[in-house]
C-alpha cells in the first residue's frame, strides 16, 4: 500500500497557470456553487461544461476527472435521509418510507454540489505539483510556519507512510495464517497489536524529527526558514482566472435571478 | 485507498455561512496555536509539528480488523493531543486535514475549516482535557493515565462526530433526527477503536522512551485552554441555535413540520412513515437522545473548561 500522487505531470496552459491563481479560482468556483440556489437546474450542467472545459485544457480528460470526483459521493449517503423527511409531494415509496420531490430535489442538489466542487478540486490537485501550492499558500498570505509544517509533512509523508507500510507487512509476515485457522487473537489483543505499531511509529517519526532538526542545525538552521520563492505575478494569469470566474459568476448570476424558482 | 471518512465532510454539504464560520474558527485557533508552540518549541517547531503531522497521516493506515471487514483505525487527536499538548496538535492535526483536503480530496476544501476544526481543535482539547482531569482526580498514576487516555481518545472522536453532525444538520444537509444518533452511535464503536490504539501506543512509548510520556504536562495547555473550552461550548451552541434562524427549517422544527404537514394532509391516505405513531414516536426519543449527548458534552466541555480557569487563577496568583 503505497499512497501516490494524484498530481499528473503534463505541460499545459492549466499546468502552467500560476498556482496563486489556480488556488483562489478553484476556491471561487466552490463557494460559486456552494452559492447557487438549489432548484437552478440549468445551471449544474453549465458548470459542468466550465470544469470539463478546463479538464480538457490541462489534458486530464472530462471523464476522468468526472470519474475521480465521484470519489465523494458515497457521503452522500448521509444527505439520503432527507429525500424520506423533507415535507413535499410524495413521489415514490421506498420500503415502507415516502420520497418527497423537495426531499429529491434537495438531495440531487446536494450530490451534485457535492461532485462539481470535488472536480474543481481535483483539477488543482492533478496539475498542480505540491511545491507549487506551497508558495502559493504563503503569496496568499498563509502564515510561512504553517505553510513550512505543511510543507515538512509533505516531504515526509512517503518517508513515513512506507515505514508504516513495513510495520504491517512484518505484522502479516509475523502473524502468517494457516488453512482453515484464523490469523490473530481476538479483538482486544489485535487492537493492542496495532496500538504498539502506532507507539512504535510515534517514536520512529519523533527521533527522525530529531535527527532532522539536528542536521538543519548543522546546517545553519536558526529557526526562520527561507521565504519560498514564487515566479512574479503575470498579468495574463491573472486575466485568465478572472474570465474563469466571471464565466462561473455569470451562471450564478443567471441561477440566482431567473433559475432559482 | 483512503478510506471516506464519515468525519471528512466533503464540499456542497455545509452551507456558506456554515463552512465560513468554520474557517473563522480554525483561523483564530491556528494562530494561537502557532503562537504558543513558537514559544514552548522554538526553532524546533518546523521540523517537529511537520514531521509528526506526517506520522498521523501513516498512523491512520495502521489498521486492525475488527468484525464482518470492517476495520478500525487511528483518528489520532487524543493521542497527539497528550504526547504533545493541545496547541502542538491543533497544528499537526490541522495540517493533516490540510493536506489531506488538498492532496488527496478527503474532504473539501470550503468544508476545510470545520474539517480541521472538529478533527484537529475540538478532538485535541476534548482528549487532553479528560487525560488531564483523570489525572488530577484519580491521582498520576499508570492506571489513571490510561484511563483518562482511554476515556479521553473515546470523548473526543464522540465530540467531533457530535460537531460534524450538527454542523451537517445546521447546513440543512441531513436530517438532524436520523443522522446525529446515526453518526453517534457509528462513532461510539470506532471511538473504541481509537480508545485501544491510543491506550496500546502510551503503553508502548511509556516502556521504550518514558521520557516523552508526562514531559508535556501544563506546558503548552497552560495558557488558555479555559477559553478555548468555553469558545468551544459557544461554537457549539451557535451551530444548536442557528437551526432557529435558518430560513430552511432544520432539524427538530422539520419534525414539527412534518407532523403539522401529516395533519393538514387528511385527505391523503398514506403518511410519511405508513405506521408513523411508532416511528415518529421513535424519531423523537432518538432526537432527544441526540440533544441530551449533545448536552452532556457540551456541558462536559463547560465543566472542564471552568474548573481549568479556576484552577489556573488560583495557583497563579498566589505566585505572583
Amino acid at each position: 500500500m503505497r499512497f501516490r500522487e494524484r498530481y499528473i505531470a503534463a505541460d499545459s496552459p492549466l499546468h502552467r497557470l500560476d498556482a496563486r491563481v489556480k488556488l483562489v479560482v478553484v476556491l471561487a468556483l466552490i463557494v460559486i456553487v456552494a452559492l447557487t440556489p438549489e432548484r437552478a437546474w440549468p445551471a449544474y450542467p453549465l458548470y459542468w461544461a466550465l470544469l470539463a472545459a478546463l479538464a480538457a485544457v490541462g489534458r486530464i480528460g472530462a471523464l476522468r476527472l468526472a470519474r475521480a470526483a465521484a470519489l465523494a459521493l458515497p457521503f452522500a449517503l448521509a444527505a439520503l435521509t432527507l429525500v424520506f423527511t423533507t415535507p413535499g409531494a410524495s413521489v415514490v415509496q421506498v420500503a415502507g418510507l415516502t420520497a418527497t420531490d423537495a426531499g429529491l430535489a434537495r438531495f440531487a442538489a446536494i450530490a451534485l454540489k457535492s461532485w462539481l466542487a470535488a472536480q474543481a478540486a481535483l483539477l488543482l490537485a492533478l496539475s498542480t505539483p505540491f511545491a507549487d501550492m506551497l508558495w502559493a499558500l504563503e503569496s496568499l498570505r498563509v502564515p510561512a510556519a504553517l505553510v513550512h509544517i505543511v510543507g515538512f509533512m509533505y516531504r515526509y509523508l512517503y518517508t513515513l507512510t512506507d515505514e508504516a507500510a513495513r510495520l504491517l507487512q512484518a505484522r502479516t509476515a509475523r502473524s502468517a495464517a494457516a488453512l482453515g485457522r484464523r490469523a490473530g487473537g481476538h479483538l482486544l489483543w489485535r487492537a493492542q497489536a496495532a496500538g504498539g505499531m502506532v507507539g512504535s511509529l510515534f517514536l520512529r517519526s519523533y527521533e527522525r524529527s530529531e535527527r532532522i532538526y539536528a542536521a538543519m542545525q548543522a546546517r545553519g538552521y536558526t529557526g526562520q526558514p527561507a521565504p519560498l520563492d514564487a515566479p512574479p505575478l503575470r498579468c495574463a494569469a491573472v486575466l485568465a482566472g478572472i474570465g474563469i470566474v466571471a464565466t462561473a459568476g455569470t451562471v450564478l448570476l443567471l441561477a440566482l435571478l431567473w433559475w432559482s424558482g | 485507498m483512503i478510506a471516506i471518512s464519515a468525519m471528512h465532510i466533503p464540499d456542497g454539504f455545509l452551507s456558506v455561512p456554515v463552512a465560513l464560520l468554520g474557517w473563522a474558527l480554525l483561523i483564530a485557533a491556528a494562530a494561537v496555536a502557532l503562537r504558543q508552540t513558537g514559544r514552548s518549541l522554538g526553532d524546533r517547531q518546523l521540523p517537529l509539528m511537520g514531521v509528526l503531522a506526517a506520522f498521523v497521516f501513516a498512523a491512520q493506515m495502521i489498521n486492525f480488523p475488527v468484525a464482518g471487514g470492517t476495520s478500525g483505525h487511528l483518528i489520532g487527536g487524543a493521542l497527539v493531543a497528550i504526547l504533545l499538548g493541545p496547541w502542538a496538535a491543533v497544528l499537526v492535526l490541522a495540517s493533516v486535514l490540510a493536506v489531506q483536503g488538498l492532496l488527496f480530496q478527503d474532504g473539501g476544501l470550503l468544508a476545510l475549516g470545520f474539517n480541521a476544526f472538529n478533527m484537529g481543535v475540538i478532538a485535541a482539547f476534548v482528549g487532553y482535557a479528560i487525560y488531564g482531569w483523570a489525572r488530577r482526580l484519580l491521582g498520576d498514576t499508570p492506571a489513571s493515565r490510561f484511563a483518562g487516555a482511554a476515556l479521553g481518545a473515546w470523548l473526543s472522536v464522540m465530540a467531533a462526530a457530535a460537531a460534524t453532525a450538527l454542523q451537517l444538520a445546521v447546513s440543512g444537509t441531513v436530517a438532524f433526527e436520523i443522522v446525529v444518533p446515526a453518526m453517534l452511535a457509528v462513532h461510539a464503536l470506532i471511538g473504541i477503536g481509537e480508545a485501544l490504539i491510543t491506550v496500546g501506543a502510551l503503553a508502548f512509548i511509556r516502556v521504550a522512551r518514558p521520557d516523552l510520556i508526562g514531559a508535556e504536562s501544563g506546558q503548552a495547555a497552560a495558557a488558555g485552554s479555559g477559553w478555548v473550552a468555553a469558545g468551544l461550548v459557544i461554537a457549539l451552541a451557535v451551530a444548536l441555535a442557528s437551526p432557529l434562524a435558518d430560513p430552511n427549517p432544520d432539524g427538530l422544527e422539520r419534525v414539527a413540520e412534518d407532523h403539522g404537514f401529516i395533519e393538514a394532509a387528511q385527505d391523503a391516505p398514506f403518511t410519511v412513515i405508513p405506521d408513523y405513531a411508532v416511528p415518529g414516536i421513535e424519531n423523537e426519543a432518538l432526537a432527544t437522545m441526540a440533544a441530551g449527548v449533545i448536552g452532556v458534552i457540551i456541558m462536559a466541555a463547560l465543566g472542564f473548561g471552568l474548573a481549568r480557569l479556576i484552577r489556573r487563577r488560583a495557583p497563579e496568583s498566589a505566585a505572583s
